[in-house]
């Protein structure tokens, strides 16, 4: 007997949560199941809707203009301009005050730990202190024991990106870490809790350690960049209360894996699902699926130490992810969606899935599901893979997210149309 | 403006590097000049096998005699940059008998320590090798890294009063009658110790006596005094797997053909190779059927091959050469061993001799040959102390085992960092300040980094050939940026910032090869976050680009807090400190 649900979620990164999330509003069982750890510990946790054209003009104040303008096939082309709106809503109602950037429809530009800038849509308020738009000149603390994010070197960097104000680095070291090896999480702990720290003539706590360091290096600078390290649990808590010791504005740099902020992102989203009452199957893969009539998916298999379970669901959602997170694989002559074999439209020479320069416009980076206007999958000759199947997030074709900067906004979106129209079809 | 030397080494890979230390030891003054980094050319393009001659025990038993006492040279002076993890001669059943008996005999009457395994002893070494496999011949086949055995050729020069000059190209032989005596180089205009002269100036550095070391592009060289030099080059592909499936080294026993070695390489094992004449060493296709053609071909040895990852495939190009006339079709036919070409005695053109062909393995002793040939020329006499005197990195290596847990670097980090840097780790690691990893795959910490920078400078590609920082599976996904961080700030932002374009697009260019499957997976979420995360293709510094930042968002502004004021978590306004 198959465990049965009226909606089934396939992955757990930010298109799959937000689809059960809005399949759940309608009032059915949805399920969500999912296998590793989500690309989002990968992410900033920035909701970047689209920061650059397909053909590169950017960074771009406005994404609505060009959104209207994406050619045939783009996700948001497929979904609509209401839809982005619609689910960027969606997301300010889900994350309350902990996000920026609802106010208006520009663009932010958030300075990155390599010392760039990038448009964003969306960012967590611990970010909204550093926006380049904001005038204020800038000291950005690097640590020595934190190799990613040089605040000398990105100051300078920034600097000639031709930010609007005056920047400046200093290198510290982090007070209470001994170890070079020290994992972000190991800063973020010692900050949340201020735990105490020796400094050498005794002992105090982390955050007045921390705050001390700072005030010494501070020259007239209004706001202080940090790597995102600034505690997990009591985020928010910790950057108030070292702005309080400061005297000025304190906010995160965005950096690479493994992110706090995108961690943080994640726990929302999954408080946000248990409050919405979605069941979570975690820790294994769906990996095969039974047909049923017509052309409808009747059950799909779900691995569990190498026994087959079935799941049944009357409507699907997959959101598996891109290359990244496996949704869409290959080997040396294909690529394909290995859980239905869904069309992946792909050159057949495997020389032509790339271009030359590390930076160009990669075929391989927009490969992925072509889907109608309901977001579902359709075969090589445009009809529809399956009646109950909808799929959302970076499984999808027809956009480059990393050159664009419009993965989550697109994740966020079509999760968010997947999860609805799925969710309407089981209440009927 | 003109600088003079006894003698000029044109080419900095391992017989320029070997050349340049002998005769530095020797006493003379030498300067070496290369167009790009140490290793540049065949020598960081090859697949680190340390021949214990078994190769060449049939065809050529000259060099199979030299490649065994060489073996034995380098694991007294080199013993940190080689790894003597044995081989095996591998007969399939569709492998002729006759063929396997004459390896063996030719081993042997090379001194070559030969056993035959049966297949299943062949099976208890190495696992993974086919189940069919019929017999091997067992010999001390080894793998070398040719970076560090280079490096530490040209740091040991340098230690004897060696000029070392990276990233100078030679763009004139200076030649007045019938005598060389000189180049002239352009600097590249690259930073820091890329150059110790101004970028985009030239330089003419007289000597009284040249060796063009610059193998496959010995003829291009031989052009500018309008001497012929008829090198052949001769590509051929390596892949890199992103583990070892193999810890010795495989051969196939049979003639000659491609994809017939495994090399177990570090962290990696590397597939090899091809043999196809080209006609620009410098301009060559890369082709997808050489990468199909040595995972099919090496997976008939050991099957796993067929589904493995592999990381990224490179070509290199073997300074091949055969005297005039001999004629031979097939480069695979030419002999690797080494032409001294005196153009003297050649061309009638005195003070210049070209080095063609030859091979890692012998590279000392070739340099030694050469360094003889020269002061032999010059009058100058001291006897050869290379295959004594240890490299830097190779002296008191049994020391090395005690001190491997005194430089607070977690074991598996120590273990590597110390692999790498021989006897020099005291002296690199031994660091009061903190020492974070910097590269995770291949464990390459801060100290290490910036002892190579300490050496190299602000080319990033020089610091990879000296840590291996970027080369295993992430391929400098996460080290990049990391690595070009720890050039400031000795060195300026924009000089950072072009290391890291570099680097960056260096790793690509072989990732290519190895796009699928894992690696495929790899290189988006490599993509992902250098485009994404750090927005190095839409940056402004770089695209030039004016961005008008007040048309973009400042954050949700509040009056009473002020044109930069933004509201706080609680919805109140927020104390901006030093505003006010």
């Amino acid at each position: 007997m198959a465990i049965t649900d009226d909606v089934l979620v396939i992955g757990g990164g930010l298109a799959g949560t937000v689809a059960a999330l809005s399949a759940a509003e309608h009032g059915g069982d949805v399920r969500l199941v999912t296998y590793k750890q989500s690309t989002l510990r990968h992410a900033t946790g920035l909701i970047d809707v689209l920061g650059y054209t397909p053909e590169g003009e950017g960074p771009l104040a406005d994404p609505f203009d060009a959104i209207d303008a994406l050619p045939t096939g783009h996700p948001y082309e497929r979904v609509g301009t209401d839809a982005v709106r619609d689910a960027l809503l969606f997301f300010d109602a889900l994350t309350g005050d902990t996000y920026g950037g609802a106010h208006t429809d520009s663009n932010a530009l958030v300075p990155t730990s390599n010392g760039t800038v990038k448009p964003t849509a969306r960012y967590p308020v611990g970010t909204a202190p550093g926006l380049a738009a904001d005038p204020a000149d800038t000291l950005f603390v690097g640590f020595e024991t934190l190799p990613e994010f040089d605040g000398p070197l990105a100051a300078k960097h920034l600097e000639a990106a031709g930010v609007p104000f005056e920047t400046r680095g200093v290198t510290l070291q982090f007070p209470g870490i001994k170890r070079a090896d020290a994992k972000v999480t190991r800063y973020a702990h010692l900050l949340d809790w201020d735990e105490a720290v020796d400094i050498g003539r005794g002992e105090t706590g982390a955050r007045a350690a921390l705050a001390a360091g700072v005030s010494d290096a501070l020259e007239g600078e209004t706001r202080v960049g940090f790597p995102p390290i600034l505690g997990d649990d009591n985020h928010d808590v910790v950057r108030r209360d070292l702005e309080e010791r400061l005297g000025v504005a304190v906010f995160e740099v965005p950096a690479g894996p493994p992110s706090l902020p995108g961690m943080r992102l994640e726990d929302q989203l999954y408080h946000a699902l248990e409050e919405a009452g979605v069941n979570v199957t975690t820790g294994v893969p769906v990996v095969d699926y039974q047909a049923g009539d017509g052309d409808r998916i009747e059950h799909v298999l779900v691995d569990r130490k190498g026994q087959q379970v079935p799941y049944a669901a009357s409507e699907y959602v997959l959101a598996t992810g891109g290359l990244v997170g496996k949704g869409v694989d290959s080997d040396r002559t294909h690529v394909f969606e290995p859980i239905f074999d869904c069309h992946v439209a792909h050159a057949e020479d495997r020389y032509e899935w790339f271009v030359d320069d590390a930076f160009g416009d990669h075929p391989f980076a927009s490969y992925g599901l072509e889907v109608d206007n309901e977001l579902r999958p359709q075969d090589a000759n445009g009809d529809l893979e399956f009646e109950n199947l909808r799929a959302a997030g970076a499984v999808l074709s027809g956009y480059d997210f990393a050159a664009e900067k419009s993965g989550s906004g697109v994740s966020l979106s079509t999760g968010y149309v997947a999860g609805d129209r799925a969710g309407a079809e089981v209440s009927g | 403006m003109a600088t003079d030397t006894e003698v000029l080494v044109l080419g900095g890979g391992s017989t320029g590097c070997g050349i340049a230390r002998d005769l530095a030891m020797r006493g003379l003054e030498v300067t070496l000049v290369e167009r790009g980094n140490l290793t540049h050319g065949t020598t960081g393009r090859m697949h680190g096998l340390l021949h214990s001659g078994g190769r060449y025990a049939v065809s050529d038993q000259a060099s199979a005699r030299e490649c065994i006492q060489e073996v034995d040279v380098l694991q007294d002076i080199a013993g940190h940059c080689i790894e003597m993890t044995g081989g095996l001669f591998v007969q399939r059943p569709e492998d002729s008998d006759e063929y396997f008996q004459k390896k063996l005999t030719g081993c042997r009457e090379c001194d070559i320590p030969a056993r035959v395994l049966s297949g299943a002893e062949a099976r208890r070494i190495e696992p993974y090798l086919a189940k069919d496999v019929k017999r091997a011949i067992q010999v001390p086949d080894g793998a070398v890294d040719p970076f560090r055995l280079c490096v530490a050729n040209a740091h040991d020069a340098e230690r004897h009063g060696a000029r070392i000059e990276t990233h100078a190209e030679v763009v004139d032989l200076l030649r007045e009658g019938d005598d060389i005596y000189g180049v002239t180089v352009r600097h590249d205009s690259g930073p820091g110790k890329r150059t110790h002269k101004t970028p985009g100036t030239t330089e003419d550095i007289t000597a009284d006596y040249v060796v063009n070391a610059t193998g496959a592009w010995a003829g291009q060289i031989g052009a500018m005094a309008d001497l012929e030099v008829a090198v052949r080059p001769s590509k051929g592909v390596m892949t890199i797997m992103n583990v070892r499936q193999v810890d010795t080294v495989i051969n196939r026993c049979r003639p000659k053909g491609d994809a017939d070695i495994i090399v177990p390489h570090e962290t990696t094992a590397i597939l090899g190779t091809t043999d196809e004449e080209v006609e620009d060493p410098d301009d060559y296709p890369e082709e997808q059927w050489e990468v199909d053609l040595m995972i099919a071909t090496l997976a008939e040895l050991v099957p796993i091959l067929k589904e493995a990852r592999t990381i990224r495939s490179f070509w290199g190009v073997r300074p091949l050469y055969e005297p005039p006339g001999t004629g031979t079709e097939d480069p695979t036919d030419i002999t690797r061993d080494f032409f001294l070409l005196d153009h003297a005695e050649r061309d009638g053109v005195g003070g210049m001799t070209s080095i063609v062909g030859g091979k890692l393995t012998t590279s000392r002793l070739m340099a030694e040959k050469i360094s003889d040939h020269i002061c032999d020329k010059l009058g100058h006499s001291a006897s050869c102390d290379t295959a004594d005197v240890p490299l830097p990195g190779s002296e008191n290596l049994e020391a090395l085992e005690d001190a491997m847990d005194e430089f607070g670097l977690r074991s598996p980090v120590a273990r590597r960092s110390t692999q790498r840097l021989g006897s020099r780790s005291r002296e690199v690691l031994q660091t009061t300040d903190p020492n974070p990893v910097i590269c995770n795959c291949e464990s390459v910490t801060r100290a290490e980094v910036q002892d190579a920078i300490a050496q190299s400078g602000s080319d990033l590609n020089a610091v990879r050939i000296r840590t291996r920082a970027s080369m295993g599976n992430c391929q400098g996904g996460f080290c990049c940026q990391l690595l070009a961080n720890e050039l400031h700030p000795e060195y300026d932002e924009e000089t950072a910032r072009a290391a890291y374009d570099e680097l960056f697009q260096e790793r690509w260019k072989g990732e290519r090869h190895a796009l699928w499957g894992e690696q495929l997976s790899q290189a988006m979420l490599k993509y992902a976050l250098h485009a994404t995360t750090y927005n190095a293709d839409g940056d402004p510094a770089r695209t030039g680009t004016d961005v008008n930042f007040e048309a973009f968002d400042g954050g949700q502004t509040d009056t009473e807090a002020g044109p930069s004021g933004v509201v706080a978590t609680d919805g109140g306004p927020r104390n901006r400190g030093g505003d006010q």
